[in-house]
This record gives C-alpha cells, structure tokens and sequence, in this order.
C-alpha cells in the first residue's frame, strides 16, 4: 500500500458537508411520511405536505433543503488498524468544510463572537466542531457530518440537579424544555438528551443522540423505555408541526447516558430539526471512500 | 379551515375574512426584510425607496447570486420572527403592510396592531427553503443592496404557500391557542410520565 493522501479526508469533509444539506436520510423522510400518514389535524397535514414537498424539490434540483447551512460538526471515529495522523485529518476537515461553502456556493453562519463579522468559510477559531473517538478492529475512518442550524441550537438547555432530585427531574425538565421550545426549532424533529457525566460530556451526549437514525432505540431497555414515554408525553402536548397544533410534535426521542459523580445528576437537551441532516462516509487507507447516511 | 387563493396587494376586506387555521397562496409581490432592513428603516429612520401598502413582508436574509447584473436567488428561507416583533406594529401603521410571513409568531403588540389596522401574521413551514426558493418567480428588485443579505427584497411569487394564518386580525393567536390547550392537558401528560 503506498503512501495515504489525505486529500482524500478534505475532499470527503467537503462532500459530506453538501450531501448533508441537500440529500436527508432515508430514515428522516421515512420518519416524516408515517408522521404524515398518522397525522389528523387537517393544518398539520399541511405543513407536512409542504415539508414532504421540500425534500423531493432537494432531490431534484440537488439544491439545499433548509437555507440555515449551520454550523459543522464532524465526529470521528478512527480505525486502530492503520497510523492515521490525527493532526492532518483536523487540518483537512477545516479546509474540506470551507470548501464546501465557497464552492458550492452556500451562505457561511460563521461569526466571529465579539466583532460579530462572518469568516464567510463556515470555520473559524474552534469550528468546525470536531469530535474524536476510536474504533478497534477497523481500519477505516469514519466521518459523521452534521450541519447545526441555529433555530434548534438556540433552543439547547443544560441542568444540574443534585441526585435527592431522582430520575424523574431529568425526565420533567426533558418535556419542559421542549415545551418551552415551541415552534422554534422547526418541529417535529429528534429531541437528543443526555444523562449522566459532566456538564461537558452530558451535552455531547445530546448531540450524539440526535446522529442516531431516527427512532433506533438505546439498546439498554431502561432507556429505551424512557425514550418511548418521553416520545409519547411530548406528543400529547398536541403542539404539532411548527408548533401550529397538531398530533405529531416529535419524530423521536433519542437518550444517551453515561456514568456520573457520586453527587452529580445532569441532564442535557440538544433539539435537531425536522430535516434532521447528517451524512457519513468511511475512509480507508487504500484511498477507497464509502458514502452513506 | 378554509383555504384562499389570494393576489397582492391585499385589500383590508380580504385579510379580515382570514382566521386562525386557514390556509393561504398567494400570486404577485413579496417583500423580504430581516433585522437590518428593519433597524436600517426605523432606528436609522429611512424611509422605504417603495410602497409597502397592501403587501406580505416575509421575514428572510436570501441567499442570492448575480448574473449578468441581475439578481438570482440561490436559496430563500424564512427566519424565527420573534427577534423582529418590536418593528411590527410600525410596519403595519405607517406603511400599510397586511401580512407578516415567518415562523414562530409575535407578540401582543403586534397583534393588536393587526387587530386595529387588519393585519394577518402568515406561518410559513420553516426549514422548507427549497420549496420557498421555487415559489420565487423573479427577484424584481433589491432596494438598499448594501445591506445584503438584509436588504429589502422585492419578489414575485407563484403560489406562495402553505402559509397557515397563525394571527388573524380578530385578536386569535394560534400559537397561544396550542400553547394553552398543551398547558391544560399538562398535569395529566406529568401524571402518566411518573413527574407529577
Ligand atoms: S431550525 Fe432547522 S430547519 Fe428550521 S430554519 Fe433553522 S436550521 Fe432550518
């Protein structure tokens, strides 16, 4: 095998970052068509004709879904297999993400914080986002690319309850952060939640949360469990599709959980919208890139 | 719910017949304004190079290109609204605008303004921008250029819509509607989640 050209990354960074915007997950339009189907308020049934409208124009035209291009997140998972060089894969997703806005081209939501001028790139100091884990008996390296809109990411709530507050504080607090969303974050979409860990790791759960397919399940039948009750509380809210009153106002309820401190007991709340983007692709060190969802 | 095929500019008898949960499209003129457009017209105090009477403001920043000198659009989506409430009732007083297009709703003022001068707040289905960006027929116009992408933006549209009538100028707001029906069925959803 000869030497890896990590060209390869950047050109896969910046792929993944239109697929995401232009092309949803078989997943999400399965998920919207049953929320479709299942639907009875005759407004609701509307706004997902209209929203079903919007992915086959996409499709179409090869054109965005949502005009909010987002920020990018990209999480790793890096094959034990073969010596990636980590640092040059950080450097290749920034110029792979870059890219893809001014090639495209597409609007650039990256903002300098205090001077409030846009890079105009889509990347900047700390961005694009990048979460980096590990693979054991892979070779390859996989690239999850997720576009975060600001209407949903505004809508992000954070909590520290103390553990005398019990499980049920973080499942309230769930329902209430959604209802206090309301139609901002474009619903129904995937509420990701995080219990457990740090204040940090238990954010970071709720956005992995949302990477999941949309209504797979955790495999620990506990969580699963508190998936489908949350699911069917946030429904009967009766909020709807763009919080205009209607039977579905969740496509699903995600939850990722970690250990905790002996006196910690968080919970996190990260809301992905209803075109739930993301688009992933597996390097592999004989140049070789795999494209899916 | 009733469904209406309405042609700008909108006459006051035809925005007042409109309820909360009716369906619109709509043919002829949009205006696309942002933040900017707004603090450029009001806290800057310029007045608009055209007539907004009778028209739909949409709340918008288009992502656009120019070819051969003129404007094209590339992506038009709608934007949260509520950061734009305190522009409104102005908008609707001294200019004659009769319909807000965004998503998420407005607040009291802005609906009393409706209510007095007949107004409607129209709910477009955020997140659907290629569907918004197919409606567009031509950028007629981009007046204040140098605020792009928060200029004034003059569209024409086809069949613009569904926009679900969320403020009528009856004082019905659908948004505090759901919210309230949510709010009274809650101690029942906390009671069956175990919270209670
Ligand atoms: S909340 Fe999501 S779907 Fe809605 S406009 Fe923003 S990015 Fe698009």
């Amino acid at each position: 095998m000869g030497i890896f050209d990590y060209k390869i990354v950047e050109e896969a960074a910046k792929q993944l970052y239109i697929r995401a915007l232009c092309d949803l997950p078989p997943d999400v339009r399965e998920a919207i068509k049953r929320a479709a189907a299942r639907e009875t308020q005759p407004t609701a049934k509307e706004v997902f004709k209209a929203m079903l409208a919007a992915i086959d124009i996409a499709d179409e035209k090869k054109t965005l879904i949502c005009q909010d291009t987002g920020l990018p997140l990209y999480m790793l998972k890096i094959g034990s297999g073969f010596h990636w060089d980590g640092a040059e894969i950080k450097d290749r997703i920034y110029e792979g993400a870059k890219r893809a806005t001014v090639e495209f081209p597409f609007r650039s939501s990256a903002t300098d914080y205090l001077t409030r001028v846009n890079s105009q790139t889509s990347v900047g100091r700390g961005l694009p986002v990048l979460y980096v884990d590990f693979l054991k008996d892979a070779d390859y390296l996989e690239m999850l690319m997720i576009p975060k809109g600001s209407g949903s990411e505004n809508m992000s709530t954070l909590k520290m309850f103390v553990p005398a507050d019990g499980i049920n504080a973080l499942k309230k607090f769930v329902l209430d952060s959604v209802i206090a969303a309301g139609a901002n974050p474009c619903p129904p979409g995937i509420i990701g939640v995080g219990m457990g860990g740090t204040a940090d790791l238990v954010m970071r759960l709720a956005k992995e949360a949302i990477a999941r397919p949309v209504g797979q399940r955790n495999p620990d039948p506990a969580v699963a469990k508190m998936e489908q009750e949350l699911e069917d509380a946030i429904n009967a809210t009766g909020s709807g599709p763009m919080g205009l009153g209607g039977d579905v106002s969740t496509l699903a309820v995600h939850i990722e959980t970690a250990h905790t401190h002996i006196t910690l007991n968080p919970v996190a709340v990260n809301t992905q919208c209803w075109p739930a983007r993301r688009a992933r692709a597996r390097v592999y060190p004989d140049g070789r890139v795999e494209y899916g969802y | 719910m009733a469904r209406y095929h309405l042609q700008t500019p909108f006459s006051e008898e035809a925005i007042r017949q409109l309820r909360v949960g009716d369906i619109v499209h709509f043919d002829g003129t949009l205006f696309g304004i942002r933040d900017l457009t707004q603090i450029y017209m009001f806290d800057q105090h310029h007045e608009p190079p055209v007539s907004l009477k009778g028209m739909p403001c949409i709340h918008t920043a288009p992502s656009l290109k120019k070819v051969d000198g003129k404007w094209v659009p590339i992506c038009v989506g709608t934007t949260t609204s509520y950061r734009m409430d305190r522009f409104t009732p102005p908008l609707i007083e001294n200019y004659g605008v009769r319909a807000i297009i965004g998503k998420g709703g407005l607040y009291e003022k802005s609906l009393e303004a409706m209510k007095k001068f007949g107004a409607v707040y129209l709910a477009i289905v955020g997140g659907a921008a290629s569907l918004e960006t197919q409606q567009i027929v031509e950028v007629e116009q981009v007046y204040w250029e140098h605020l792009h992408p928060e200029a004034l933006y003059q569209f024409r549209v086809k069949d613009f819509g569904p926009l679900t009538v969320a403020m009528d100028s009856h004082g019905n707001n659908l948004y505090s509607e759901v919210k309230a029906k949510a709010m009274a069925r809650l101690p029942e959803i906390y009671q069956k989640l175990g919270v209670a």
